[in-house]
């Protein structure tokens, strides 16, 4: 019998569908993965009995010949930051141990009710806010790649999705949800070799989804395929009432209208994303993609998008100042952690509480959201960052005008050693430099992997769409998905 | 009454006063969840995930409690913002459970406005006075601690977390306590005509925030002001005033400065202490708020809006002046509040149709009727009368008799009293307790010939001249009548027969 891990959304549906196999030994196959790979630390929560209970419900209902869904039987990884109806959600943090939450983020029921099912939740960056995995405060997820020098340095799986991407490379679920505010779905997707998509802002509802900056938080599916994050986007994706920025759209069937065949499109090459510092390994792979596309009936042109070095500075003032806000109900007072040092008052409860509960990274990004908010600095820093956003938009609205879709690399870098970046969050940040840009604009963009370095580490390849048009991003990366033909897997170490 | 002044050592001081009063808007469901609003519930049982904040949960703007804030702007005559947004202010607090409140600091839904503050010579406010309104913007109302429950620890309420609350920020355009007291009162009514708030003071449902200071008569500059906090009754507001001015005018004049601070106010006392210096004063960090779009109001919704507004208090007085030939005393009493204007309304409609006549005919008497002679009944009545007998029904079938002439205005009072008593048909207690007047002519003829030929010589007198004794005649015929002889026909029998 084949292995079922190695099968993506689309096999797994199909085959259970039609009865190849059954939704439960494709769970237990996957249930067996995770309890084999702690050593990659990708999962918080670990819900196997669940996983089984859902899915013989899936296995019933094709007994009786129900309609399984659009993702019938497919186990999949939740990123912790989704709140999950009686299972504990932490958002990697401290400060919510013990939280279990009485409701389900909407994202997550909707997968539900296409027939998906949960085999646990996902380790992340604490409160979504990192690239590499290390601000966990449950220890941070080991890459399951390794450098081919034969060296055993654990890696970073990118972040803040990074218990998503591991698990996913590692084969430990076929599919996972994952966050996107400012590379967060993209720089994991390209660290481990799998694709990931963050639709435009606003397709997929952020109720129940713990909030890190409001205004760029997006969820998206990440997956081994374009196939399967088409699959797995329209399951999450669609209008919900209870959150006040989802998009009133219909949402379209991405799966059905897949297709590699981009003639008539034309392909912008953004030349502001020639930056210094970066890897010429990633140059030459952003050459390659631009031949792959073009292979498939694209038309390149050169565009500029001219305030892109701007963007990442404004992110890094907006994403911080609605992070200081919307990490403010963390007070101890309701749930989560408390700390009461004897004779406290509230305010000293307050401080015990957030300064035990918060991790250095969250700290950080709470103090400088709190200063550039500040009586004095918020012009200069707040608004001035607010004109950078609407004019990184504008580049982005007028760059629509020679092109359908943008292609860039997704990352400066591959994958770097964990710790390597541990005093120097500067750097630490740059890696968002071109995943930022479209966060700002609101605009769907997805990761999808084109190759391995000279390391032996994936590269992944970025492309940006107009808004709403998640279909010309997801036919894009299917064009260069066909050429590459990425079949790589991490070599199996931990179990 | 002159100006409102406060004589200081060194001179006479003027008082400048605005007002921030918080008003709950009425509504089923609080601003951004759709936990309940009601006043009273057991602690903690009108609170959604929203309100309590719990992670990951999103505001989403209830469009009734929009809907008040518009039609409350254009009560006050004010621009309504087609574009506004949402912006936190961010502090900690146990009563605040995101950490910050959802308000309106940059872009408010309804910007400048005003209202009439009526003369009131008694209280020193000459004439009709334009009051100012700089905007109204909403806001969700905080939780409430409860310090009594427990040893060492506080506890929290979230009932009140996130119910809409509108902000009415006044010029500060008064400049005594009666009229700082008269905004208030005219605001309340205002918002009680809309039904966008139900003014219960006592509830909570409408407190003021009191900016007072002072400045020597004739200086243009104004003085620092201090703010005085949750001020819940117009008394109260007025108290506010008074002991502010004084205190400050106390302080300038001894050589010090007045400090820009936050105060509370002790009803016990009725003074106020500081709250917090402006050196305490939080830093809000106020920013748009991220979870939700600005609010873009489309014609068709402020024109229902405009649509759904009812007469308003000074619209109404002018009309039961103009066209219903009402006096400016009663035309006011009547427009005050909105329980008072819709009894009479009632009670107008029903005597009117009830005796075939326009509303104006009888407007006066219904008028006088449900100012002073109901009122002075029910409260000489005390513990015996069941207001809940006092139907409009009962009332007006009272006043049809009355200006039919079947029954005096004594007997009217009469009958209202046994209805009061009894919750009896009027029509029947007349009938059955013999409180009709007689308009018989031969009976009452008959009594005037038999007192005409016993008083010879007063006849004499009257005819010779002397026409005070017209009364004597009047008051002889009603005694012999038992007083229910209709007065207009003796007059006219007794009028014929003198010559």
């Amino acid at each position: 019998m084949t292995d079922l891990t190695q099968l993506g959304i689309k096999a797994i549906r199909d085959g259970v569908a039609d009865g190849t196999f059954t939704a439960r030994e494709v769970t237990e196959a996957f249930n067996a993965a995770v309890a084999a790979a702690d050593p990659l630390n990708a999962f918080l929560v670990k819900t196997p009995e669940r996983a089984l209970e859902a899915a013989d419900a899936v296995d019933a209902r094709r007994a009786k010949g129900e309609d399984l869904g659009k993702m019938g039987g497919v186990p999949i990884g939740m990123k912790d930051l989704f709140c999950t109806q009686g299972v504990e959600t932490t958002a990697a943090s401290m400060i919510l141990g013990g939280f279990t939450p009485t409701y389900e983020s909407t994202v997550s029921q909707n997968l539900w009710d296409a027939g998906a099912t949960m085999l646990g939740k996902l380790n992340m960056d604490q409160f979504a806010m990192g690239s590499s995995n290390e601000t966990s405060a449950f220890g941070n997820v080991i890459s399951p790649w390794r450098k081919s020098d034969g060296g055993n340095a654990a890696l970073a799986p990118g972040g803040s999705s990074g218990g998503s991407s591991a698990a996913i490379a590692a084969r430990l679920c076929p599919a996972a949800t994952g966050t996107d505010t400012g590379g967060s779905i993209r720089q994991p997707a390209a660290f481990t070799g799998i694709s990931g998509i963050k639709p435009t802002y606003g397709r997929c509802s952020r109720w129940g989804t713990i909030a890190f900056a409001s205004s760029l938080d997006q969820a998206g599916p990440m997956a081994r395929d374009v196939t399967d994050c088409a699959i797995m986007l329209g399951a999450m994706a669609g209008f919900d009432p209870k959150d006040a920025t989802s998009l009133d759209l219909a949402v379209p069937d991405w799966e059905a209208a897949l297709s590699d065949d981009l003639k008539g499109k034309r392909v912008g090459i953004p030349r502001e994303y020639r930056m210094e510092g970066t890897d010429p390994q990633i140059l030459e792979s952003w050459e390659q993609g631009k031949a792959w596309l073009k292979d498939a009936g694209a038309e390149i042109v050169d565009i500029s998008l001219p305030h892109t070095k701007y963007a990442l500075p404004a992110y890094y003032i907006i994403a911080p100042a609605e992070a200081s806000s919307n990490l403010a109900r963390y007070d101890g007072v309701r749930y989560g952690l408390r700390e009461l040092p004897e004779g406290a008052g509230l305010q000293d409860m307050y401080a015990a509480t957030r300064a035990e509960g918060f991790g250095d990274e969250v700290k950080r990004r709470v103090m400088i959201g709190t200063y550039v908010l500040s009586a004095g600095f918020y012009d200069a820093y707040y608004t001035q960052a607010q004109k950078v956003r609407t004019l990184v938009a504008r580049d982005f609205e007028q760059a629509w005008d020679k092109c359908d879709v943008i292609l860039a690399p997704t990352c400066p870098t591959a994958s770097f050693a964990l710790g390597s970046l541990d005093d120097d969050p500067l750097t630490m940040y740059l890696n968002d430099v071109f995943a930022v840009p479209a966060s700002l604009a609101g605009l769907p963009a997805m990761s999808v992997p084109c190759g391995l370095n000279g390391d032996g580490l994936p590269l992944g390849l970025q492309l940006v769409g107009k808004p709403f048009d998640e279909q010309g991003v997801l036919n894009a990366g299917l064009a260069i998905e066909k050429r590459a033909g990425f079949t790589a897997q991490p070599e199996k170490w931990w179990s | 009454m002159s100006k409102y002044t406060i004589q200081g050592a060194t001179g006479e001081w003027e008082v400048v006063i605005g007002l921030e009063v918080h008003a709950q808007v009425t509504s089923n469901a609080k601003l951004f969840s759709g936990a309940s609003t009601a006043f009273g519930a057991e602690p903690n049982c009108n609170v959604s995930l929203v309100d309590a904040a719990m992670p990951g949960m999103l505001p989403v703007p209830n469009r009734e409690c929009i809907r008040q804030a518009v039609r409350t702007g254009m009560a006050i005559k004010a621009q309504i913002n087609k574009y506004s947004r949402f912006d936190r202010k961010n502090y900690f607090y146990a009563d605040l459970p995101q950490g910050y409140q959802i308000s309106q600091l940059y872009h408010p839904i309804v910007g400048e406005g005003q209202l009439v503050i009526d003369a009131d010579e008694k209280a020193g406010i000459p004439e009709d006075k334009v009051i100012g309104i700089e905007r109204i913007h909403v806001e969700q109302d905080a939780g409430k601690l409860m310090h009594d429950q427990h040893p060492t620890m506080s506890y929290v309420d979230l009932n009140r977390s996130g119910v809409a609350l509108m902000e009415i920020v006044s010029r500060p355009d008064m400049t005594s306590p009666a009229e700082a007291g008269a905004y208030v009162r005219k605001l309340r009514s205002i918002l009680r005509y809309v039904g966008s708030c139900d003014g219960n003071m006592e509830e909570g449902s409408m407190r003021a925030d009191v900016n007072v200071s002072v400045r020597k008569v004739g200086d243009s500059e104004l003085g620092t002001r201090t703010e005085t906090k949750n001020v819940n009754s117009v008394r109260f507001v007025q108290q506010v005033v008074e002991y502010e001015a004084r205190r400050q005018v106390d302080v300038l004049e001894d050589g010090g400065t007045v400090d820009q601070e936050t105060r509370l106010f002790d009803p016990g006392t009725g003074t106020t202490r500081i709250m917090r210096s402006k050196e305490d004063a939080h830093d809000y960090r106020y920013f748009p708020d991220p979870d939700l779009l600005p609010l873009e109001l489309e014609d068709d919704f402020l024109e229902e809006c405009r649509a759904s507004l009812p007469e308003l208090p000074d619209a109404k007085r002018a009309r039961y002046i103009d066209e219903l030939g009402l006096t400016e005393y009663n035309a006011r009493e009547l427009t005050a509040e909105v329980e008072t204007f819709a009894r009479f309304e009632n009670l107008l409609a029903a005597t009117a149709s009830g005796i075939g006549k326009p509303e104006k005919d009888v407007a006066t008497q219904v008028a006088n009727w449900a100012l002073s002679v109901a009122p002075g009944i029910i409260k000489s009545l005390g513990e015996e009368a069941n207001p809940a007998h006092a139907t409009a029904e009962a009332q007006a079938s009272i006043l049809d008799m009355q200006a039919k002439g079947e029954i005096s205005g004594g007997q009217a009072k009469e009958i209202f009293e046994i209805v009061l008593k009894t919750g009896r048909e009027p029509e029947e207690i007349a009938e059955a307790e013999g409180l009709k007047q007689v308009s018989d002519t031969g009976a009452i003829e008959a009594a005037i010939d038999e007192i005409l030929a016993n008083n010879e010589d007063k006849v004499e007198q009257y005819k010779g001249g002397k026409d005070k004794l017209f009364g004597f005649f009047v008051g002889q015929t009603m005694k012999a009548m038992q007083g229910k002889a209709n007065p207009a026909v003796v007059n006219q029998i007794l009028k014929d027969k003198l010559g």
